[in-house]
């Protein structure tokens, strides 16, 4: 038998990880652009926010994600940083 | 990064059901370790483990920033502050003086995401990819928005009532997390500004020292970290309420409704819709033929109260009656169980649903919206009987 929520609760006792201490372990796939990622998108949020929606977002669906930071949520984008990151997200991380 | 490995928890693997996000647990400062979803700002889930007692333990609540600049609150220096254009004298309280001032009330209620659930709604949408957990029940003790909000005096013409908080973008471009509520709803005698959650002062993460608390209402307007209480004769431009948490017109079929906000297109998200969740077993789990199995979970809706709740154990076919638990109140959610035997080997797919006390039911299909609010399909599980 699966013991299903026992197990869990298991595991909830034995991580006793502090979560502010581990937002460097995440690690956004290997590829061109990732360092201007990385450069521009950790201002505001972690970058669990990329790798929760990978998979979720086409190339347009992503130019619309950052182009929402950048207008709406005020990311100082250079303008010309823009397609690499866009290129970047869609390859490593698009639907 | 964590000394202490990881945990990463495979989401249900039964073919044909949507599949739960992968998770990691991991301790907030204070809590127990829930969900992971982001790190910073600060966005955890709370195990549905948790939600088989009545009241969800405070260090295993739901934590939910938008904007990562969280002060910690020092009460010392914390002070309330009344005003806007149509209030007659604007007021400042402390702590103290607002537990001392005004006559201190106790609500259960659910506190749940808009969110919660957006982690299964196919096609996927962009957000927090939240499972069951973006939610709990508590009980939150303060005093009415009302009364204070009267004490300010209140002048002819008040449209809205903004609310605004300690917590802020890391950029100044970032728009302010505030919200508004249309004044009938702020002067409702179960909306509260609450100071203590289950008996306790609220943790840091749960809105200390002050939140709203809006029963019934999504918690998106639960403002948490409270500094200031504005009455408008306009609707509130802010960003939180007049772009974000938008519904399409009609889809739902919600009753309270924010009218000063509607637009052409869309409208505010406002009250829960009704919905149900099973806590003690989990899709893929065995049992024997000769054991009996016993169904347990929670219901709740945006206040007009739980009539029944309604188990299948043959997909839906036929429907047979839960048995419900205590009423803690209209605005609490109600626990209910269910217990059958299984006559034959096999698969079994299970099914939950209820009904409020307004006739509404939980939809067999999902009612699409942009982005991802109020889940509440029929809970599909499937038991293997052995
Ligand atoms: C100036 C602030 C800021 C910067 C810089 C920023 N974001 Fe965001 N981002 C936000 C805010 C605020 C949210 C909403 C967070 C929430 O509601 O939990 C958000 C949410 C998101 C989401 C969730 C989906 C959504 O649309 O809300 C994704 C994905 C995202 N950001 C990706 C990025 C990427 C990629 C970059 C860099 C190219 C970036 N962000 C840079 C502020 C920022």
């Amino acid at each position: 038998m699966k013991t299903g929520f026992l197990f869990v609760n298991i595991l909830l006792m034995a991580s006793a990880a502090l979560a502010d201490e581990s937002e460097s372990g995440i690690q956004l796939k290997e590829g061109q652009g990732k360092a201007l990622v990385a450069a521009n998108c950790t201002m505001c949020h972690s970058l669990d926010y990329i790798q929760m929606n990978g998979g979720l977002l086409d190339k347009s669906g992503w130019q619309k994600t950052v182009d929402k930071m950048i207008k709406v949520m005020g990311a100082p984008i250079k303008p010309e940083d823009v397609d690499p990151i866009v290129a970047y997200l869609a390859k490593n991380y698009g639907k | 990064g964590a000394l202490v490995p990881r945990i990463v928890l495979a989401g249900a693997a039964s073919k044909g059901l949507p599949e739960l996000p992968a998770a990691v647990l991991e301790a907030l400062p204070g809590k127990q370790a829930l969900i992971k979803r982001s790190y910073r700002p600060p966005n955890f889930e709370t195990p549905v483990t948790y939600f088989n007692t009545q009241f969800t333990p405070n260090d295993a609540f739901f934590v939910r920033y938008h904007l990562a600049n969280i002060p910690e609150v020092n009460v010392q220096d914390w002070k309330l502050r009344i005003g806007g254009e149509s209030v007659e004298k604007p007021l400042e309280f402390t702590l103290e003086q607002l537990k001392s001032r005004f006559e201190a009330v106790e609500i259960a209620a659910v506190c749940q995401c808009a969110g919660n659930r957006r982690g299964m709604v196919r096609p996927q949408v962009p957000g927090i990819q939240w499972g069951h957990g973006a939610m709990g029940n508590a009980r939150w003790k303060g005093v009415r928005l009302k009364d204070v909000l009267n004490r300010a005096g209140l002048k002819k013409g008040v449209l809205e009532v903004v609310f605004n908080a300690a917590d802020s973008g890391m950029v100044a471009q970032t728009p302010d997390f505030a919200k508004s509520l249309p004044l009938a709803k702020a002067l409702d005698e179960n909306t509260l500004i609450a100071f203590e959650m289950n008996g306790e002062p609220l943790p840091h993460w749960n809105g200390f020292p002050a939140r709203l608390v809006v029963p019934g209402w999504t918690a998106t307007y639960w403002v948490k970290h409270l500094t200031s209480i504005d009455a408008i004769a306009k609707p509130f431009e802010g960003y939180w309420v007049k772009t974000a948490y938008r519904l399409p017109k009609e889809a739902f079929p919600m009753q309270e409704r924010f009218l000063s906000q509607e637009n052409q297109m869309n409208t505010p998200i406002t009250e829960m819709m009704v919905n149900s969740l099973i806590t003690n077993i989990e899709s893929g789990q065995r049992f024997r033929l000769s054991q009996s199995i016993d169904l347990k979970g929670i219901a709740w809706d945006g206040g007009y109260g739980i009539q029944q709740v309604e188990v299948s154990i043959d997909e839906g076919k036929s429907w047979r009656e839960a048995v419900i638990g205590n009423d803690h109140g209209r605005f609490s959610w109600r626990q209910w169980h269910f217990r059958f035997k299984p006559h034959k080997k096999g698969s079994y797919r299970l099914m939950v649903k209820a009904t409020n006390r307004s006739g509404v039911t939980q939809p067999l299909q999902l009612i699409q919206n942009p982005a991802g609010y109020h889940h509440n399909l029929v809970q599909t599980i499937d038991l293997q009987v052995i």
